[in-house]
């Protein structure tokens, strides 16, 4: 019987002293000594509740089976059968919500590191097994649209590519990835990682048509008459909100998703990139996400002397994942809880030079049960920071609406679907990700792609 | 890739480029922009679609040479090839209605101004032109706005060509005269736009400015562009770039678009002294 109260093996990570200014990968990875140790803390369950915790439903007793016998490559076969991008997946999961929430071992002690084996799998996979995928000729004549690059996108593209169907992908920016490149920073999520996916899909016979903004420069219509059969939207919610306070236009104000990229896609952290970024000496971030934990540990980076995360809850509401908060705070990020910005000040000049807040108590339960922040009367303060960075979240990106205006959008301006099939109201189309639910999580996105892969198959079959 | 199909030079900082782009010239209309890449490590500039050909697969940038990017743009030449171009962007100039129109174009904002004047025009609009330049050796496309309008007015501040003045003297000038128009575009530099909306704001005649906030991804995802219209924040690259001129707050747009000011300046010089050297070690190399 195996030790219920023994530890999770321990991740290997940078020094935060040295880390807080670089950006290299702030996460190690396990060595095989670690992986097979950890493996061997699951428990086997007959009935595994953490398979019910993941969105894409990972066989885990299965593959974690595999890892403690040394058979890596077959514990890869066994993730990669449900989750195409598991080495991005196994760093970005929020797993303590996830499936490392169910994992029986979590009642006495902690959780199997089911993440952390993941990624090892992945990484372990990506370094072995350097062959690219077989290269497909598609079987079919049917052939699909998918705009979008990001996970959502991706894993569509992926699953109907790998059926043999002949896939275009389409995306509005320089590169493919959505917010893996743009707003996931590179000592969180390596870019090689990313590009290996890439070279993945062009292998598989995925045509990718980058620089087009669909809706834009076309329409659905347009599409079809093309002679594209099906079409998966999954465009993202890249569009940020303010909070409509005075001063937001000031100098110096930026939204976290222009800092992360600036910093991230346009590499405004390498000298020899022409982009760039302001040279803060105080930055306040405004936000409790996962966005405000890259904004503001990117700053840090950025080299400013202090970084301050503005957040009007307290710590346990945060929505970012636990590790990300912890990395933040080991790396001397300053969180100030229950305070909310009220207005930035202006130097005379135009240029940011100050954030008035006011501090917050918690008070009744939302409906969400969430306790409500409201305001401490007359407790107004002043913080001294020439940057400010808002990461208050975002809502989904405008332009594809254009691509057919009559599509079905829910009051937030996200896509309506059959959550079945992610099926829209306009037969042969189909969306998925952030587009459709606003912004959520990575696998959320996977696993809706992944969805509509299957449902795209079948319609396209049935025809 | 795109690829430059003419270069032409007009006037000492503005020039003209020809780019092979079919699927962005089959969609442009009047008021929209492009963004490029010149290189790997370059930025993602905003210009506008100057002109366009569906038949012949190409639009039309003209661009004056501030900084490091327009600087690498302007190495290039025909047969070279763009890295990334992207378009059309923004929302198409909205003159529905309009019975006469006065087109106003400052410097290099004349570039945009001739698209509008020119589809009205041939929408068979009258259509009056004032555009204003420094001085007489930086007056470009007078040829071109010539046969894309009724009217043609030139001011430097001069005095060196054309009349001396302003853009918004002559307009001052032409209204009092009875001109008669319904709708005013003014294109150039921040000042000058807010010049011209003081002009035409009493008499309230609709005046659209095409507004210039420094970009990055051009599609609604980062927000940089943002500018205070009516006291509302709005997206320049999808709800613009034209805006109603009266509700425009100019100062701040003065303001964000100087942020980079200092750091731009010295890229550029480092890029400039970059060149040199290039140029000092291949002229050694010649010796050898
Ligand atoms: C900074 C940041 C950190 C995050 N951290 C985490 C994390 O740690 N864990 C986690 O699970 N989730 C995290 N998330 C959330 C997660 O990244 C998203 O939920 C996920 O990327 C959504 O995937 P998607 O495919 O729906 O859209 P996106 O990744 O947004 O991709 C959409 C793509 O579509 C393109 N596009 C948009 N409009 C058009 C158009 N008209 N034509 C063509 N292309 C278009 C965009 O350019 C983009 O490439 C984070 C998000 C951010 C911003
Ligand atoms: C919708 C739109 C249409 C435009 N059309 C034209 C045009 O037809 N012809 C033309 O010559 N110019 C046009 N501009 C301005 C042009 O984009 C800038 O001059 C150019 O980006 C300067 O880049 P740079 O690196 O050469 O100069 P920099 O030294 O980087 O900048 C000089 C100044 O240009 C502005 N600028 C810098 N980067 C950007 C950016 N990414 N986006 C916008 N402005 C920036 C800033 O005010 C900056 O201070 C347009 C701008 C917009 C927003
Ligand atoms: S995909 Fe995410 S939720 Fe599913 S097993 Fe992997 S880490 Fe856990
Ligand atoms: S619940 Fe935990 S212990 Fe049980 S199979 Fe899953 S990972 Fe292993
Ligand atoms: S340029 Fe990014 S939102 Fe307009």
């Amino acid at each position: 019987m195996a030790d219920m109260k023994s530890p999770r093996t321990p991740m290997p990570e940078a020094d935060p002293k040295v880390r807080a200014r670089n950006f290299e990968e702030v996460a190690l990875g396990y060595t095989e000594e670690m992986a097979i140790k950890e493996a061997g803390r699951c428990l086997q369950c007959k009935n595994p509740l953490c398979v019910q915790g993941c969105p894409v439903n990972v066989r885990i007793p299965e593959f974690i089976a595999k890892v403690a016998e040394g058979d890596f490559e077959g514990a890869y076969e066994v993730i990669s059968s449900t989750n195409g991008l598991p080495a991005i997946s196994g760093r970005v999961c929020p797993q303590e919500t996830q499936c490392e929430a169910k994992c029986v071992r979590g009642i006495k002690a902690e959780p199997v590191a089911i993440g952390r084996l993941e990624r090892f799998v992945a990484d372990w996979h990506l370094s072995h097994n350097t062959k690219p995928a077989k290269p497909l000729s598609p079987n079919n004549y049917n052939h699909v649209a998918v705009v979008g690059s990001g996970p959502a996108g991706l894993t569509c593209a992926y699953d109907l590519a790998s059926k043999g169907y002949p896939v275009t992908l389409y995306e509005a920016f320089h590169t493919i990835g959505g917010v893996l490149v743009y707003g996931i920073p590179e000592f969180r999520l390596p870019k090689a990682i990313v590009h290996r996916t890439e070279e993945d899909l062009r292998n598989l016979g995925v045509q990718i048509q980058l620089d087009t903004v669909m809706g834009q420069a076309c329409t659905l219509d347009e599409l079809f008459d093309m002679g594209y059969k099906a079409v998966f939207l999954g465009t993202g919610a890249g569009l940020p909100k303010f909070m409509n306070i005075p001063g937001e236009g000031l100098a110096g104000v930026y939204s976290a998703n222009e800092y992360l990229t600036r910093v991230n896609l346009m590499h405004a952290w390498d000298e020899s990139y022409d982009t760039p970024l302001i040279k803060s000496r105080s930055v306040a971030v405004v936000g409790g996400g996962n966005v405000a934990m890259d904004a503001a540990r990117c700053a840090m980076r950025m080299g400013a002397g202090e970084v301050h995360l503005v957040y009007r809850r307290s710590q346990a509401e945060m929505p970012a994942r636990a590790e990300e908060v912890h990395h933040a705070m080991e790396e001397g990020i300053q969180f100030h809880f229950l305070t909310n910005p009220t207005q930035v000040l202006n130097d005379g000049a135009g240029h940011a030079c100050g954030l008035e807040c006011i501090r917050m108590e918690l008070g009744e339960p939302d409906e969400k049960g969430r306790r409500r922040p409201v305001e401490i009367p007359d407790s107004h303060f002043q913080m001294e920071v020439d940057t400010v960075i808002m990461a208050l979240g975002t809502s989904p990106n405008p332009l594809i609406r254009m691509a057919d205006p009559n599509l079905e959008l829910n009051r937030h301006g996200c896509f309506v679907v059959n959550e079945e099939t992610m099926k829209t109201s306009r037969d042969g189309v189909y969306a998925g990700g952030d587009a459709v639910t606003g912004a959520a999580t990575v696998i959320q996105a996977m696993g809706a792609g992944k969805k509509a892969a299957k449902a795209i198959d079948e319609y396209l079959s049935a025809r | 890739m795109p690829t430059i199909v003419t270069k032409r030079v007009l006037n000492p900082t503005v020039s003209l480029m020809e780019v092979e782009a079919p699927n962005i010239a089959r969609k442009a209309l009047p008021g929209q922009f492009v963004m490029l890449r010149v290189d790997e490590k370059g930025e993602r500039i905003p210009l506008t679609i100057a002109d366009y050909d569906a038949v012949r697969g190409t639009v039309t940038i003209m661009y004056q040479r501030v900084g490091l990017t327009t600087e690498k743009l302007d190495q290039l030449g025909a047969g070279d090839c763009l890295l990334d171009l992207v378009g059309p962007l923004g929302r198409p100039t909205e003159v529905e209605g309009a019975k006469k129109v006065v087109v106003i174009g400052g410097g290099v904002g004349c570039a945009i101004a001739f698209p509008q004047a020119k589809a009205l025009h041939n929408a068979g609009i009258p259509v009056d032109v004032i555009v204003g330049f420094r001085s007489k050796d930086l007056v470009f496309l007078e040829g071109e706005f010539r046969q894309a309008c009724d009217n043609l007015y030139i001011t430097t501040d001069d005095g060196t060509y054309g009349e001396k003045g302003f853009v918004s003297d002559k307009l001052t000038a032409l209204m009092e005269a009875g001109a008669g128009y319904d709708l005013c575009i003014a294109i150039g530099p921040i000042p000058m736009m807010r010049a011209v909306a003081n002009v035409t704001r009493p008499s309230g005649l609709k005046t659209i400015v095409s507004l210039n906030p420094i970009m990055v991804d051009g599609t609604g995802m980062c927000g940089c562009c943002r500018v205070r219209v009516g006291g509302q924040t709005k997206f320049a690259c999808v709800d613009g770039p034209d805006f109603d001129g009266h509700e425009v707050d100019y100062d701040e747009l003065i303001v964000r678009n100087s942020v980079y000011r200092a750091q731009e300046a010295a890229a550029k010089e480092a890029h400039a002294c970059n060149l040199q050297k290039m140029a000092d070690a291949a002229e050694k190399g010649g010796l050898r």
